[in-house]
């Protein structure tokens, strides 16, 4: 009953925020905002795979890439014409719809996607993952910006701006307490017993092989729901937003946040989406001190800001009657 | 047949180049279990440290080979110096981190490195001074091959030779070997650890930065962002040899440069740089230790 | 915890530096630009931000920086090379820095994603040289001051047909640039009606070093002469290859041939090379003498490529209707400067000056003499350049 009241709640609160935000804040704070959205979706997706399961993926963007131009077409081509024809539906709804269709759309593309790209993770280990992984986003950028049915190089505008602040932060708040629940499941603990120790884990008889290509296909798929945010918000997609410097602000995030830890990755895709708003007035600057704050970081402090830890909302993620971690 | 000769040429120049970056790549693999992103960047600092180099020393007004000899050393022994200063600040601190740390680290450095290049050198690509006046030199067959082409060609096989003695005949490759075997092991025999992996950086960068003179030598435009593309084909490079395997990166290198204009020139040149990824991804799903490499089971 | 120190620091200089850029509520006329100052892409933002500079240089010396009794401001903003980054510039200049009217971006796929930004906003864009057609079809308060890719395709078609007498010609493309894939597109399409014949279509990508498996594979077509309509960062590397592989017949290129280093890059590879571009550094108009002495000084003797001619022009062409705006309808001048983003008066007030704007006819420009049309990009004669003795030299005008 709780539980239930608590989701009711959020999307009251969703809807509310939705109506009110639009009209009180500065168009580019909002502007900010909504992309703060979609970089926490991005980073906790990713701190599944990285995270979670301690497989090195450094090829996001391309699963971003994948989401993004799959739900862009599916709304040019079925979702628009689906929107015109509900027209006895209040627009946002319909709009809603049709953006609910695409993200679906863009997801599961992403997460067949990730399959391929987790198929190898089952033979390879550490950095050896990592370069095929940075390999495959390549790839699928060069594909994107050779086929021209989907702009390639010139890019794809005329997206329909349906992703408003009730999507982007609805899928905010399914995504975390999704990764949230994984956690706390069996499945979640297969995953950090892999990260912690691969052998041991097949030795106590953890399908390893399963759930590292799980991990995937769920970083994927979000990361591919992120991208269709994206790509209706922007209204626009080249191929160029989703090179490896893309791949690196999102493992950036989930480093800074603390690989593992949910709330970690989350304040640090608010905090890194901020910076380079913050550091405007030293615009010249501003990459020469991310790569210096990314490096600092490291050095001083690998863990993150949470190491593996969370902030426990104990309702969201206990189950009923469950007894309390031991300390 | 011409053509494909020519192509061949062309493909063994470029995997020249890539062997000489690949190189940097597999020793510090080997010694440190650590891909250095950074490595393309100081590639590409070997380049604009030649362009001044030619300035200072005035070797593209009147090309002679002595001159441009000082230009590749000079490049050489700075970005030596810069790959100590890299890893005695940036790498040595997160030597005990976990990989991912030192991964993103490294990663960090290879944009400080990127975007550092745009402020200095600004970000207009430059134009490299020709130090060594061009001649075509035909082969017969159809075949022309500029002298510019054979010296890359040649400079790159004599460093590796050289590399080559060092470490199998000289008391500091042999502890490099050792290094990269067991780093408890080496530092137990007496060597000092710490001393062993600098000097390695130092040898990677040097040859990096003598690709970076030689690249700038036949193509001459140098820009900041030059070493993005060859460092990332030169590291497939190193895997299809195996990694951390001195011959291997030298044979990856060359199949790898082959491979690319091949496919260029046969297949589709948009296709490129997707083709390093394809290759690797082959390699990585046939033969994961590479071509020389040893499958190494993982001990529990 | 100094970690999360830092953190606060952060939060709170950037809580700071917000409200300093929403404080200032003076009376001053604000424009502005973005462009790519960092990253891959950094060279056009810099030409852009250069050619703004020098017009709001002028304007300093001549007026005291004032137009119609009020400062003018200009406010520059970074988008990395990127689309997303572009946009949230845009919505920063325009409701943070309240800006009354943007220049940029120079390349297509930023001005897209800055665009509906603009228009949604009733904030006249120029675009300095975004070549994609469907920039200025966003909607009307989007305008350039270039000619569109296909006016150029079809004049290079012309030249070479017409007055170089060529009917056989190769193309090599740049296929990760709209720009090279668009001009490609058209220079097809118009040779094939002159009675001409593309004979191989080739492409490389912006970046590559070695062009000689293409270069290979055109030679083996026997071109009469080969259209790189590219960047001359690849121009350049292309042409010495060419002549190395012994490739003799005339090269083509585009005004993304122009820059001061095509030359040093290409050297006498170019030579009996043709491009086609926005103005002639040789041609005597005063005007255009007069900017390339004064670029010359700032920049220790360097020569501005036409982004920064194109962007000088933008804002000259903006100062102009601001003029303008003040002299035939002071209330509204006022108005545009009192008040703020997002309210009624400011909406009227900047349609205004893109009404003023639109009637751009006969401007004399450094880069030739625009009129914007009723598609709101500029029309305006092309310059056909020949590279003779290592010299860019004017060759022929050809009118839309």
């Amino acid at each position: 009953m709780k539980r239930f009241a608590a989701l009711v709640f959020i999307l009251l609160a969703l809807v509310a925020l939705n109506v009110l935000l639009p009209r009180v804040t500065n168009p580019y704070h909002f502007q900010v905002l909504m992309l703060i959205g979609i970089n926490i979706v991005l980073a906790v997706s990713l701190n599944l795979v990285n995270g979670f399961t301690g497989q090195f993926s450094i090829g996001h963007a391309g699963f971003m890439a994948v989401g993004a131009y799959t739900s862009a077409m599916f709304t040019l081509k079925l979702g628009q014409p689906l929107v015109a024809s509900l027209s006895l539906l209040p627009e946002p709804v319909a709009q809603g719809l049709a953006l609910l269709l695409a993200l679906m759309a863009g997801g599961l593309v992403a997460a067949g996607a990730g399959w391929l790209v987790g198929l190898p993770s089952l033979r390879l280990r550490g950095d050896y993952l990592a370069i095929v992984t940075l390999g495959f986003g390549e790839i699928i950028r060069v594909l994107l910006l050779n086929i021209e049915a989907i702009g390639g190089a010139r890019g794809l505008p005329g997206i329909p701006a349906y992703a408003n602040f009730f999507w982007v932060y609805g899928s905010v708040v399914v995504v975390i307490v999704l990764s949230g629940r994984l956690a706390h499941s069996t499945h979640g603990r297969a995953l950090f017993a892999i990260r912690d120790d691969e052998v041991a884990a097949e030795a106590l008889g953890v399908d390893t092989t399963r759930y590292k290509v799980l991990a995937f296909v769920l970083g994927a798929f979000f990361a591919g729901v992120a991208g269709g945010l994206f790509a209706h918000f922007l209204s626009y997609l080249n191929p160029s937003s989703f090179t490896f410097l893309k791949s690196i602000e999102v493992i950036a995030m989930v480093v800074l946040g603390g690989m593992g830890s949910i709330t970690g990755s989350v304040l640090a895709a608010i905090v890194l989406t901020l910076l380079p708003e913050v550091l405007r007035p030293v615009k010249d600057f501003r990459m020469v001190i991310y790569s210096l704050m990314l490096i600092i970081l490291m050095i001083t402090r690998p863990q993150g800001l949470m190491g593996t830890r969370e902030l426990s909302l104990g309702w969201l993620f206990r189950r009923g009657g469950a007894a309390k971690e031991p300390a | 047949m011409s053509e494909f000769l020519q192509q061949l040429v062309n493909g063994i120049t470029w995997g020249s180049v890539y062997a000489l970056i690949a190189l940097g790549y597999t020793m510090v693999y080997g010694i440190l279990r650590l891909i250095n992103f950074a490595h393309g960047d100081v590639y590409m600092l070997g380049a604009f440290i030649g362009l001044y180099a030619s300035r200072w020393f005035r070797a593209g007004e009147n090309p002679n080979p002595f001159k441009a000899l000082l230009v590749l050393l000079t490049s050489m022994v700075l970005s030596a110096l810069i790959g100590m200063i890299i890893e005695r600040l940036a790498y040595k601190p997160v030597r005990k981190s976990p990989r991912l740390s030192a991964l993103i680290t490294a990663i960090g450095v290879s944009l400080l490195l990127e975007n550092g290049g745009v402020l200095l050198f600004g970000a207009s690509p430059r134009f490299f001074p020709q130090i060594v006046a061009q001649e075509n030199i035909p082969l017969g067959l159809g075949v022309t091959i500029s002298n510019q082409q054979l010296i890359v060609i040649a400079v790159s096989f004599a460093l590796m030779v050289a590399l080559r003695w060092l470490v199998l005949h000289t008391k500091v490759g042999k502890a490099m070997q050792a290094v990269s075997h067991n780093h408890m092991a080496a530092a137990l025999m007496g060597i000092s650890v710490d001393r062993i992996i600098t000097f390695t950086f130092m040898v990677g960068s040097a040859l990096a930065a003598a690709a970076g003179v030689l690249v700038a030598l036949q193509t001459p435009k140098i820009e900041p962002y030059m070493g993005i593309l060859p460092g990332l084909k030169a590291f497939v490079a190193a895997v299809l040899g195996g990694i951390g395997n001195i011959p291997g990166a030298v044979v990856g290198g060359l199949i790898m440069g082959i491979a690319e204009v091949m496919v260029t020139g046969y297949l589709s040149p948009t296709y490129r740089d997707a083709i390093a990824f394809v290759l690797l991804i082959v390699i990585l799903l046939v033969r994961p230790a590479g071509i020389f490499g040893k499958a190494v089971a993982e001990k529990v | 915890m100094k970690l999360r120190h830092g953190l606060l620091f952060t939060a709170a200089l950037g809580a700071v530096l917000f409200a300093a850029g929403c404080a200032g509520s003076k009376d001053e006329l604000v424009i502005g630009e973005y462009g790519s100052l960092t990253g891959g892409d950094a060279t056009f933002g810099l030409s852009t931000k250069l050619g703004v500079e020098v017009a709001m240089a002028e304007l300093l010396t001549s007026k005291q920086g004032k137009i119609g009794g009020l400062p003018v401001r200009v406010v520059v903003e970074d988008d990395q090379g990127q689309a997303a980054e572009a946009a949230t510039a845009v919505q920063k200049l325009i409701n943070q820095d309240n800006v009354i009217a943007v220049i940029g971006e120079v390349a297509s796929s930023r001005s897209l994603a800055a665009a509906p930004i603009c228009q949604s906003n009733a904030v006249p864009m120029i675009s300095p040289s975004s070549t994609n057609p469907k920039v200025t079809q966003v909607g009307d308060f989007i305008f350039r001051m270039c000619f569109l890719d296909d006016f150029q395709g079809r004049s290079v078609a012309q030249f070479a047909t017409q007055n170089l007498g060529l009917k056989r010609i190769a193309i090599l493309k740049d296929v990760k640039s709209d720009y090279s894939v668009g001009l490609t597109e058209y220079f097809s399409a118009a040779l094939k009606e002159m009675g001409g014949t593309v004979v191989v279509e080739q492409a490389y990508t912006a970046g590559d070093q070695d062009f000689s498996a293409q270069l290979t594979a055109i030679k083996a077509k026997n071109p009469e002469a080969i259209y790189i309509p590219g960047y001359y960062t690849e121009a350049g590397l292309i042409g010495r290859k060419a002549r190395e592989l012994g490739i003799n017949v005339p090269l083509l290129g585009s005004d993304g041939w122009e820059s001061a280093q095509l030359l040093e890059i290409g050297g006498d590879a170019l030579n009996g090379a043709y491009y086609t571009n926005h103005w002639a550094l040789d041609m005597p108009e005063p005007k255009l003498q007069a900017f390339l002495k004064t670029v010359r000084e700032k920049t220790s003797g360097t020569d501005p490529d036409a982004i920064a001619g194109l962007a000088y022009d933008a804002a000259n062409v903006l100062f102009g209707c601001l003029e303008k705006l003040a002299a035939d309808d002071p209330a509204t001048f006022k108005a545009l400067a009192s008040s703020k983003a997002g309210t009624p008066e400011r909406k009227t007030a900047t349609t205004k000056l893109r009404d003023l704007i639109a009637q751009t006819k006969d401007y004399a420009g450094v880069t030739g003499t625009i009129t914007l049309d009723a598609n709101r990009n500029a029309s305006k004669p092309l310059v056909v350049l020949e590279i003779k003795g290592g010299k860019k030299v004017f060759n022929t005008s050809i009118n839309p």
